[in-house]
């Protein structure tokens, strides 16, 4: 299989809080014969989009990354962070569609040797550059454990979906791309109507209760309608949604909590890695699921023969 | 129910028209269906729905709407956005009005109260997202 290679921008959370995701993914990636070369000088993409109409600074930051991006050579920018991925995006639509902004923003760019009309690189999602670029169908092929019953709760979140001209979905409203995916992998994933919701974001510095009641409504209509697990790829809506549960269970009698976990740490369990999972990123502990469902532990089902081709 | 004092100096304001401009948005689109409020996942912490803030705009209550805790509880998750079958997008009017108070040079988080705990504990994203919407 010939090598896939394309540039790659973790953003500041994957280095940190959601190592995991980036640990995960990157071994996934290099077993699925795709080459992800980090940029050398990436730029914080300010994490949400600025929507006032004059207020062009917010966008230099992911514009230079782009900048950077396109003198790397490589056509393509992976980004994991949903964060990263939708003001990366939405920045690029803007430099795009709007050549009184893109000149302004081109005026900026002292440091970057050449200017960016807005087309020259293709953002990609980690989920697009598994349909799209390596195909769900060969990515099972490399899966060697057996998710036996395990069922997900796949939660989008907002930021791989709106506004829609930017959606890792066709149908942004009515998203399947992570069902699919998992379906592709033979887990099941159960439908709650939360999984568009926004979690808060970032009202998590100081709007604490409201937090807490967006977690609470997502992760009780996941665990209700059966889900063993929350799978996203939003390092926000990750912390949120885990994080804050054993603050919901303290206040709300019968709750029960539900690990959250990273898509990428879900494949790369079905994939056999399991000596790379970094557990102790995690509040509520997905491991006694994970083992109940035989996908860690001395006793991890296998696949059986056959079954992955 | 609240009075409201139309006037033609207020349909005119310079605020509204500010609004108007950091918005780039028809504010009288609007047709006040109330879709925007019925999916808003952050209204049962609003003090006036997000609906009714558009109609302020409209009828010029600039001050007032500046004044809700609800341009602060909005955090741009653009569901109102895709949603509204006039096309506006209300999250960059909520911006605009946030942007109004921001630039008296008015911090609405101010980053040295934030917890030491809270420090160590949030993402970064959390933080960096927060003092952009909340902080000038």
């Amino acid at each position: 299989m010939s090598v896939l290679e394309l540039s790659y921008m973790p953003g500041c959370t994957l280095k940190t809080k959601a190592k995991n995701f980036e640990t995960t993914t990157l071994k996934l990636l290099e077993l699925l014969d795709v080459k992800a070369e980090e940029l050398p000088d990436w730029y914080c993409c300010g994490t949400t989009y600025s929507l006032a109409s004059d207020n062009v600074m917010n966008h230099l930051g992911p514009i230079r990354t782009l900048v950077k991006a396109k003198e790397s050579g490589r056509g393509e920018l992976l980004v994991l962070c949903s964060m990263c991925y939708n003001t990366l995006r939405r920045a690029q639509e803007l430099v795009r569609g709007d050549e009184e902004k893109r000149n302004k923003i081109n005026e900026f760019m002292y440091d970057e040797e050449t200017d960016f009309a807005g087309d020259e690189v293709r953002v990609v999602h980690l989920l697009t550059l598994l349909k799209e670029s390596i195909g769900f169908e060969a990515l099972k092929q490399k899966l060697v454990r057996d998710p036996g019953d395990l069922k997900v709760a796949a939660y989008y979140g907002c930021m791989l979906l709106r506004p829609r001209e930017i959606a890792v979905d066709p149908v942004a409203e009515h998203p399947s791309i992570l069902e699919d995916l998992f379906a592709a992998c033979g887990v099941e994933s159960v439908y709650f109507p939360f999984r568009t919701e926004c979690c808060g974001s970032y009202q998590t510095v100081n709007e604490k209760q409201l937090v807490i009641s967006r977690t609470e409504a997502i992760t009780e209509s996941a665990v209700k309608n059966g889900a063993d697990l929350i799978v996203t790829s939003c390092p926000l809506c990750y912390y949120n949604l885990d994080a804050y549960q054993p603050k919901v269970a303290k206040a709300t009698p019968g709750f029960r909590t539900i690990p959250v976990m990273y898509i990428s740490q879900i494949l790369a369990l079905l994939a056999g890695l399991e000596e790379i999972q970094d557990f102790s990123l995690h509040v509520v502990d997905p491991r006694p699921v994970l083992r109940a469902k035989g996908l860690i532990g001395a006793d991890a089902a296998p696949l059986a023969a056959g079954a992955g081709a | 129910m609240m009075k409201i004092q139309l006037s033609r100096q207020a349909l005119l304001s310079e605020l509204r028209e500010q609004v108007k401009d950091l918005s780039e948005q028809n504010l009288l689109a609007c047709y006040q269906c109330g879709k925007c409020s019925a999916g808003c996942p952050s209204i049962e912490a609003m003090d006036v729905m997000p609906s009714q803030i558009i109609r302020w705009v409209q009828l010029g209550q600039i001050e007032k709407a500046l004044k809700s805790k609800t341009i602060w509880l909005c955090a741009a998750c653009q569901t109102c956005k895709v949603r509204c079958p006039r096309g506006v997008d209300l999250a960059r009017i909520m911006e605009a009005l946030r942007q109004l108070v921001l630039r008296e040079n008015v911090n609405y988080v101010h980053p040295n109260t934030i917890s030491k705990e809270d420090l160590e504990e949030l993402p970064q994203i959390a933080l960096v997202a927060n003092f952009r919407k909340f902080t000038p």
